[in-house]
């Protein structure tokens, strides 16, 4: 029996493994959160959401600027990504048995893996050596990286729309085309818009490829070809700098932008869950 | 009379037929199904342009590094702006791979153990609620790790965790030397801690999908938890290197976090653990605003397509590696 | 009669469904029982509580006792892990190991009980194949993959890996519903030669089949064991109405 007893310690043991393994990886989730909101909690007030950037020593100031800019940013972003997503998703889904299609997903999967600081790199030689510093630079490498996270979340979200679904509006007369826009999509709309939901809080949490293509900006939104603040950016400029009132800020941005962030995801879980 | 009404019928008749039929077949029915998928497709087609353009951009900003040092910006060990603006970029290859490297030696074992606890060990409705929170982790923006790394990390390592360390190890070169918290070592650490979300929920959703009938396999021959466990592993072992391979893609690409912690010195190799370093994405997200001439963009715009470049053969091999494992474990192909 | 089981008032639940009611029943060693019974009535639930493994499956509970070598394997010190490796059981639907050689396959349960030594795993290897028939179908190439056989080989692979740990009884859950005619004529055999050494108890949906194969059967309806006795009594001569309503072909 000997040997069985070394099975049953092993088996033990594995079984503490694990369960340490899963607590580590959970202990940085609730230090990170505990912390932003800890020392981002006192910076928060009234003020914090109506007031721009201070500057170096002045004292206050807030994320209003950082937050519009944001906004802009994300929404600029999405008129580019997200139509190019669905219908690329749509393709897919509705089209997509062929080598094509193949190709197309493969590659979707591929840009997917392209660094995000590599495509600010991208946005900054297309764009910003054109027109210069600007939102239009930064949206559009959020846009890029958006797009295959659009298309993946909107082709699975049809491919679960029963066929016949499909066949019962085609018996009914309807062309194929009409079918795919009224039928399917809005048989589907939950799932699409969890899947854009999730993009844009990926979007909202980028900074590497808003810093190259666009920089820090201070004030408030000042035309297309013109930078804009970005909270996340702001995070990591505050963060890293030397002055005492901007390293608060820092704090009380993260936070923001965590509830933000967080926020999206788990409204878009809720929605998906909502469905069963 | 008669033949009156007859026609009149068939008049009416035959023309509320004409009307019907016109209901039920539009002029053209499959004009709009052609122009419907040629406009998808357009779209569809639009990832070989950003893709294409993409890489275009890059090697046309490039263009005056590579004809300037050529394939010895790969080797190059000199990064200059100010003097001799000479440029070369093994030392952030170097810095980018090993930190990667400790991010996977830490991270790995750890995603494996938390993908085995979601799904073989924890009671299911558990389960869900810890998957939960660690997809949540996964949506954490990099600068908030990065913030918590310089203000929470570093301090935590320097004062509780490097010490020992080095009180311990510190007679093996990679331990010794002075410790001021950030560095290699903690750069690693940070990495780590990003890509285990990704990686566990991967490595749990390899295991979950593990046919029963494999499980009741083993069981039935009187396997321990841990034995069959092992079975599982083996059977879904190539998607587990896949999520590996892809943990080691998200590292590698990884920029604001690493570079708030690892200290950005420019510099072939580390003294110790403890000492600073750089990586190919830290630096073009340093520098690329500050600098000033051609040849200096120019430069870090080569250092973006030598990432782009390990960071597409990474990830190409990751997917394709998972694709086949999930489609074995979905019983499509047989090994 | 040598009992091997002595099953009493063995009741099983799924959740808050009570699939098995008060079974009460000695199985013979050394001989073949069949289980049978319309869909739904139990049998697989029946013998999975043979080797405690209807219990792995979320909500699942059982009650009464299963005595098996003098132990009631239900009992608080009794791991599940040894009453598996004495009751062995081959399923429904054959589920070799496809990252597994047909060599490792048959060695994973000797392997997990700490045999290491190759020449008592090869010897054990061969001898477990020879047992169920397949020695010579896989003798020349024991590396190929445990996947790359027909259904019917698939099956005896999984009989000879259940045999290669020398349990005292093979539990099998309708094991030739996915084969062909031939592969299962070809199991029938094999289970009427292992029979001498054996306990077999097998769970069928074919009629036929237990009048053809087995020592004893079990007829189930609805969680009840309706009777129990020598299969050539059941067939000919069977004592409860429903019985002879379910072998003459009136439901089921």
């Amino acid at each position: 029996m000997d040997h069985y007893k070394f099975r049953v310690i092993k088996d033990r043991l594995v079984q503490f493994l694990v369960y340490l393994a899963l607590f580590s990886a959970l202990v940085p989730l609730f230090s990170i959160l505990y912390e932003v909101i800890a020392r981002g909690f006192s910076t928060i007030n009234i003020e914090f959401f109506i007031r721009p950037t201070p500057t170096v020593g002045e004292t206050g100031g807030g994320v209003a600027n950082a937050i519009q800019g944001t906004l802009i940013t994300i929404g600029l972003a999405s008129l580019i990504g997200v139509p190019i997503g669905l219908m690329s998703g749509i393709f897919l889904s509705e089209y997509g048995e062929s080598n094509l299609s193949a190709a197309v997903r493969f590659l979707h999967d591929v840009l997917n893996g392209v660094p995000s600081i590599v495509i600010g790199v991208f946005a900054y030689t297309l764009i910003t050596r054109s027109i210069g510093f600007s939102v239009t630079a930064a949206a559009f490498a959020l846009a890029v990286i958006m797009i295959p996270i659009v298309t993946r979340t909107t082709e699975e979200a049809l491919k679960l729309v029963p066929m016949s679904v499909r066949e019962a509006a085609i018996a009914l007369g309807i062309p194929r085309w009409k079918t795919t826009i009224i039928v399917v999509l809005s048989s589907a709309k939950k799932a699409i818009v969890t899947g854009i939901l999730l993009s844009i809080a990926r979007i909202a949490g980028e900074s590497a490829p808003v810093l190259v293509s666009m920089g820090f900006w201070r004030w408030w939104f000042a035309g297309l070809n013109r930078p804009v603040a970005n909270l996340a950016l702001n995070v990591f400029i505050f963060a890293m700098s030397p002055f005492e009132n901007w390293v608060v800020l820092a704090w009380g941005s993260a936070l923001v932008l965590i509830l933000l962030v967080l926020g999206i995801s788990i409204a878009a879980r809720v929605l998906i869950r909502e469905r069963y | 009379m008669m033949s009156e009404m007859r026609i009149l019928r068939k008049t009416s008749l035959s023309s509320f037929g004409l009307k019907v039929k016109s209901l039920l077949h539009p002029k053209n029915p499959l004009k709009g199904d052609h122009v419907f998928k040629l406009i998808s497709i357009l779209f569809a087609l639009s990832i070989f342009l950003i893709l294409g353009l993409m890489v275009y951009e890059l090697v046309k900003g490039s263009w005056l590094s590579i004809q300037t040092f050529g394939l010895k910006f790969i080797v190059g060990t000199t990064w200059d702006p100010a003097v001799s603006r000479v440029f070369g970029a093994l030392p952030l290859i170097l810095g980018t791979l090993v930190t990667s490297a400790i991010a996977l030696l830490i991270g790995v074992p750890i995603s494996l153990g938390a993908g085995l606890a979601l799904s073989e060990y924890l009671p299911k409705k558990f389960g869900f609620a810890v998957s939960f929170l660690v997809e949540l982790l996964a949506a954490v923006p990099s600068v908030i790790y990065g913030l918590w790394g310089i203000y929470v990390l570093i301090p935590f390592l320097r004062d509780h965790v490097y010490p020992y360390l080095q009180s311990v190890f510190g007679f093996i070169p990679p331990f010794s030397g002075s410790i001021y918290g950030g560095g290699v070592l903690t750069g690693g650490i940070v990495l780590a801690i990003m890509i285990i979300p990704t990686v566990s929920a991967v490595m749990r959703d390899l295991f979950s999908a593990v046919p029963n009938s494999q499980r009741e396999a083993i069981i039935a021959l009187g396997a321990t938890k841990w034995e069959t466990v092992k079975t599982i592993i083996s059977y879904a072992r190539s998607g587990v290197i896949g999520a590996i391979i892809l943990g080691l893609g998200r590292a590698v690409g990884e920029t604001m976090a690493i570079t708030m912690v690892i200290g950005n010195r420019f510099h072939i190799w580390p003294s110790s653990l403890f000492d600073s370093w750089y990586t190919m994405a830290a630096i073009i997200a340093n520098e690329l605003l500050e600098a000033t001439y051609d040849l200096y963009i120019s430069a870090l715009i080569n250092v973006g397509l030598v990432l782009l470049f390990v960071a597409l053969v990474i990830n190409i091999l990751a997917r394709l590696i998972v694709w086949r494992a999930l489609r074995l474990t979905r019983g499509i192909v047989r090994e | 009669m040598t009992v091997k089981f002595d099953i009493q008032n063995l009741n099983a639940w799924f959740g808050s469904k009570h699939v098995l009611k008060n079974i009460n029943m000695k199985i013979e060693e050394n001989a073949v029982t069949a289980i049978i019974g319309p869909s739904g009535c139990g049998k697989t639930t029946f013998i999975r509580c043979l080797n405690r493994m209807h219990e792995i499956t979320p909500g699942a509970r059982v009650s009464g006792k299963v005595i098996f070598n003098g132990v009631n394997i239900y009992d608080n010190g009794v791991d599940p892990v040894m009453v598996r490796r004495k009751i062995g059981m081959v399923f429904q639907k054959p589920n070799p190991f496809p990252m597994m050689s047909v060599y490792d396959n048959v060695a994973i349960g000797l392997k997990l009980n700490g045999v290491r030594d190759k020449k008592i795993l090869d010897a054990a290897v061969r001898r477990s194949l020879e047992l169920a028939n397949l020695w010579d179908e896989v003798k020349d190439d024991l590396k190929k993959s445990g996947t790359s056989l027909s259904g019917g080989q698939q099956q005896r692979l999984c009989i000879a890996r259940a045999l290669a740990v020398e349990p005292e009884v093979l539990l099998m859950d309708e094991p030739c519903s996915a084969l062909d005619p031939i592969a299962t004529a070809k199991i029938e055999t094999l289970i009427r030669e292992l029979a001498k050494n054996y306990t077999i108890v097998i769970v069928t949906h074919n009629m036929q089949q237990a009048a053809r194969v087995s020592d004893y059967t079990a007829f189930l309806y609805l969680g009840e064991l309706i009777e129990y006795g020598a299969t050539k009594q059941i067939f000919e001569n069977p004592k409860h109405e429903l019985t002879e309503k379910y072998l003459t072909g009136k439901f089921g």
